[in-house]
């Protein structure tokens, strides 16, 4: 009963972050909504026994990705309010008919098996979830783990290029020719 | 009430819808790709209580996965987004419109 | 050794291929060397590969290279017998000489190198077609000759009659491959096999004498385009738009030997429709005399020879026609010395007045130009047949073949008699025209003796035209014998048996040279030209107006027909159907590309949209709703 309460607590935390996020005007909340979103989905991880996963979740998205979100929206300097009034021709039915169809339908293709509690929930204890990690990260999944380094390091590059060649393109090259 | 792994898909599912209607509604680049995030995390939270619900690690590694493309992500798409307030001083994307037939 | 004969073709053809990428950078006169050097060598090694011919100790043979055609049990053969080496012989001796000279003549042209790479070619393509050991494979060589020859012609295209020449002679040799190609049709419809050696073999038993008769008929269209024999001699004198080596290569050693050659090598064939035979032998001696006839009014110095060459291949078609193989091919040995001679002088000539062709403008050259002039003389009594030089020996040979012959070959005969007496006649105007009698170039001009790259082939060349009567005279046969294995299928006509008689025929020929020599000269030595006016000459000049009747009969109707084609079918029809497409092509994109808004956001609408419609979709399918 104390783990309903908890959830339910954050997953109202969780939507009510997410909705500041869809309908802030001004960036800077919509981030601390996306925040606080993520903040309670660690929490969630913690309720589900992912203890690692939810010290990465506060780490990396609540730690780093979130703080550079904030960094650029200082940085260009759109951390003011601004106008939401839709331009589009029927963009704004359009998008909210599908977002409730998309969560209509999740729901109504899931209620017959996840709802009604007929899952084993909490059956087999993960235990030791850090090292059950590993062992299936640096066993059975290598190859896809050390993948992800060379993903990484292409972001990187990427990330490098981006910001080195500027608004005005790459640095024209001077070879000697007279432009044509 | 029991808390039983629909719950954690039932709300993934709104969140996810949530994270859709931000993509699909807002004019802010940044706060559409704040959007995409949430999306994905939706999705890793329904790993994880898949995760659980099974007995089976594999969804957290799944989440592990998601979280690094997630992050590589994040840094070339700022980095995308930086480069192209440089130019147009804008992060409107409905003023980029240039492929307009 | 003749496993290897390939490389008689290979080298020239390295050569050409080398010079088309290299030949800037070789530039001059290194790209000439090269080029001299590759079909040098080409004869040499056909000088020791067929040397053993003479003593029997080498044997015809035919060398597989590789498989061609299966599905037509075609391969790239190559026939290596005496009549192969003989012509080897003739276009790489005479085409070395012609390169050499070349280097000289070219000297400071822009595309120096090119042009050797053209020649080189030409070589490759005219060794290509007498080392043939089928019909395909002569049939690629016959066609890389005529590409070669377009490309020389042509080669001074900025000029627009050099270009039209170029496409005249292309054009026209286009329509005898017609004839040379369906006679290949017709030909392994008969025998299921294109190889020299099965279809000259079986083909007493195969043929039917009317199947030979169309096969050699169509044979002999091919002959009459690539040797410019009546009706379809008319891109020869055109020809001379290419450089004078070109010419000298076109009209002696390659290119309108090659229906000679070609009657010759197919003579079995020819053996078996004594129609056709008679024909041949009517073509080749009325073009004899057509085209000395035009001959004896000409003005351009080339043109002459070009009229002369015309007239001396009706010679060799007249003797091939009429089965005296060895006559003819003799004839085409000792001719291609002394055409190549005449023009190598002729455009010696041209080099030293500084490209004047009119040889109303000449004369008085004598003293100038010694060597060349002596050359000359040697090489116009060559041509004239006068007694000892080589043109006497075989022409004569083929008159007396004719003459021993008999029936309708008697009359032939008379005609080609005749036609010694012309021959004799516009030569000796020739030489007089533009060495002897008083100079009437005009003043700025300085004629000089040229370099020695370009004398030094004058006097082989004139060597060879002196004493190449000698490979074959009544008493010594040495060509007939050497030619033995390559005729072993056919029945030749022979010169009379009698020395009597044969010396009788050769008196009365040497009488008709020497009447048109005296009456020449009497004619062309004087201080003032005589005046050339009359219905004879005008016609004759203008070459019976051949080339406006087939403009008229031909090239207008045609251009008319195009013409037509081009404004009502093509600009009509075709264009109607393609701009039609075209609109549509553009309406339908015009209402497509509405739906390109740019937006970001209606394309991720769109994108959500398709996803939700997928995802109902598998739930439903997999009964989950």
């Amino acid at each position: 009963m104390a783990e309903f309460v908890v959830f339910a607590v954050f997953a109202l935390a969780a939507l009510a972050g997410a909705f500041v996020m869809l309908v802030a005007r001004n960036p800077v909340y919509s981030a601390i909504g996306l925040l606080t979103t993520m903040f309670s989905i660690a929490v969630f991880y913690v309720l589900l026994d992912a203890h690692f996963i939810a010290a990465i979740q506060v780490i990396i998205y609540t730690g780093a990705v979130m703080t550079l979100f904030m960094f650029v929206i200082m940085m260009i300097g759109v951390d003011r309010d601004e106008d939401t009034s839709e331009r589009l021709p029927y963009q704004r039915p359009i998008g909210i008919i599908l977002a409730i169809g998309f969560a209509g339908v999740i729901v109504v293709a899931g209620s017959g098996a996840w709802v009604t509690g007929s899952a084993s929930f909490a059956v087999p204890d993960l235990n030791g979830t850090i090292e059950t990690i590993a062992d299936e990260l640096f066993g059975t999944w290598t190859v896809p783990f050390l993948g992800t380094v060379f993903l990484l390091t292409i972001a990187a590059v990427g990330t490098i290029a981006l910001a080195r060649y500027g608004p005005t393109g790459p640095r024209p090259v001077d070879d000697g020719e007279e432009p044509t | 009430m029991t808390l039983t792994a629909g719950w954690f898909m039932g709300l993934a599912a709104v969140l996810f819808a949530l994270g859709g209607a931000g993509v699909l509604l807002r004019r802010n680049a940044l706060v559409m790709f704040m959007s995409i995030e949430l999306m994905l995390n939706a999705v890793n939270l329904t790993f994880v209580a898949a995760s659980k619900a099974l007995g089976q690690v594999e969804g957290q590694v799944a989440t592990l996965f998601v979280i690094v493309v997630a992050a590589a992500e994040v840094t070339v798409g700022l980095a995308i987004i930086v480069a192209i307030f440089h130019r147009r001083a804008s992060a409107d994307v409905d003023e980029f419109a240039e492929l307009r037939g | 050794m003749t496993d290897l004969i390939w490389l008689l073709i290979a080298l020239p053809a390295v050569g050409a291929a080398v010079l088309v990428f290299l030949g800037r950078r070789l530039g001059e006169p290194g790209a000439g060397w090269l080029a001299t050097v590759t079909v040098a060598a080409s004869f040499a090694f056909a000088v020791v590969s067929g040397v053993g011919f003479v003593g029997g100790t080498v044997h015809p043979a035919t060398v597989e290279l590789f498989s061609w055609i299966p599905a037509l049990g075609v391969d790239a053969t190559l026939l290596w017998d005496p009549l192969a080496v003989t012509m080897t012989l003739v276009v790489t001796g005479v085409g070395a000489l012609i390169h050499l000279y070349a280097i000289g003549y070219m000297h400071g042209d822009p595309r120096f190198g090119r042009f050797f790479a053209y020649l080189n070619l030409f070589i490759a393509s005219m060794l290509t077609l007498v080392l043939a050991g089928n019909f395909a494979v002569m049939f690629v060589g016959w066609e890389l000759v005529g590409l070669s020859s377009y490309l020389l012609i042509s080669f001074w295209f900025e000029r627009p009659s050099a270009a039209a020449a170029g496409k005249k002679a292309f054009i026209v040799n286009r329509i005898g491959d017609w004839g040379f190609l369906v006679a290949l049709m017709v030909i392994f419809a008969a025998f299921g096999t294109l190889d020299f050696g099965t279809v000259f073999g079986s083909a007493p038993e195969v043929l039917s004498v009317g199947t030979a008769t169309v096969i050699t008929l169509l044979l002999l269209v091919g002959a009459t385009g690539k040797s410019a024999q009546l009706p379809l001699y008319v891109w020869l004198p055109d020809a001379m738009e290419g450089p004078t080596p070109v010419s000298a290569l076109i009209h002696a050693a390659t290119m309108v030997t090659a229906g000679v050659y070609m009657i010759a090598r197919t003579g079995a064939l020819f053996e078996l429709a004594p129609v056709s035979q008679a024909i041949v032998a009517t073509v080749g001696v009325l073009t004899a005399l057509f085209a000395a006839t035009i001959a004896i009014s000409q003005r351009d110095i080339k043109r002459v020879l070009a009229y002369s060459t015309i007239s001396q291949i009706g010679y060799m078609i007249f003797g091939v026609g009429m089965a005296a193989y060895t006559a003819g091919m003799f004839h085409l040995v000792t001719h291609a010395f002394f055409k190549a001679l005449l023009f190598l002088g002729a455009g010696s000539v041209i080099h030293a007045l500084g490209g004047e062709q009119d040889m109303r403008k000449m004369g008085g050259l004598r003293t100038v130009m010694p060597v060349t002039f002596w050359t000359m003389v040697i090489a116009w009594l060559a041509i004239s047949g006068v007694f000892p030089l080589a043109g006497f020996w075989s022409k004569d040979e083929i008159l007396g073949a004719a003459f021993a012959k008999g029936g309708l070959y008697t009359g032939l005969w008379a005609i080609g008699l005749f036609t010694a007496f012309l021959t004799a006649f516009y030569m000796t105007r020739w030489l007089a025209m533009t060495f002897l009698g008083e100079p009437r170039w005009s003043d700025d001009v300085h004629p000089h003796e040229s370099p020695w790259v370009m004398t030094g082939p004058l006097v082989i060349l004139a060597f060879a035209s002196t004493f190449a009567g000698a490979l074959n005279t009544p008493w010594r046969l040495a060509l007939e014998r050497f030619l033995e294995p390559s005729f072993e299928l056919v029945t030749q006509s022979l010169p009379p048996e009698s020395i009597g008689v044969v010396a009788a025929l050769a008196g009365l020929s040497l009488v008709l040279v020497v009447l048109g020599i005296v009456v020449a000269w009497r004619r062309y030595t004087t201080a003032e030209l005589p005046a050339e006016a009359g219905r004879f000459w005008y016609v004759t000049l203008h070459g019976y107006w051949v080339d406006d009747l087939y403009g008229r009969v031909f090239v207008l109707p045609g251009k008319a027909l195009s013409a037509w084609f081009a404004a009502v079918l093509d600009g009509t029809v075709i264009d109607g159907i393609v701009n039609g497409l075209g609109r549509t092509v553009r309406g339908f994109g015009a209402a497509m590309s509405t739906l390109q808004s740019g937006w970001v956001r209606s394309y991720a609408a769109v994108f959500g949209g398709g996803v939700l419609v997928l995802l109902v979709w598998t739930l439903v399918h997999g009964g989950v709703i």
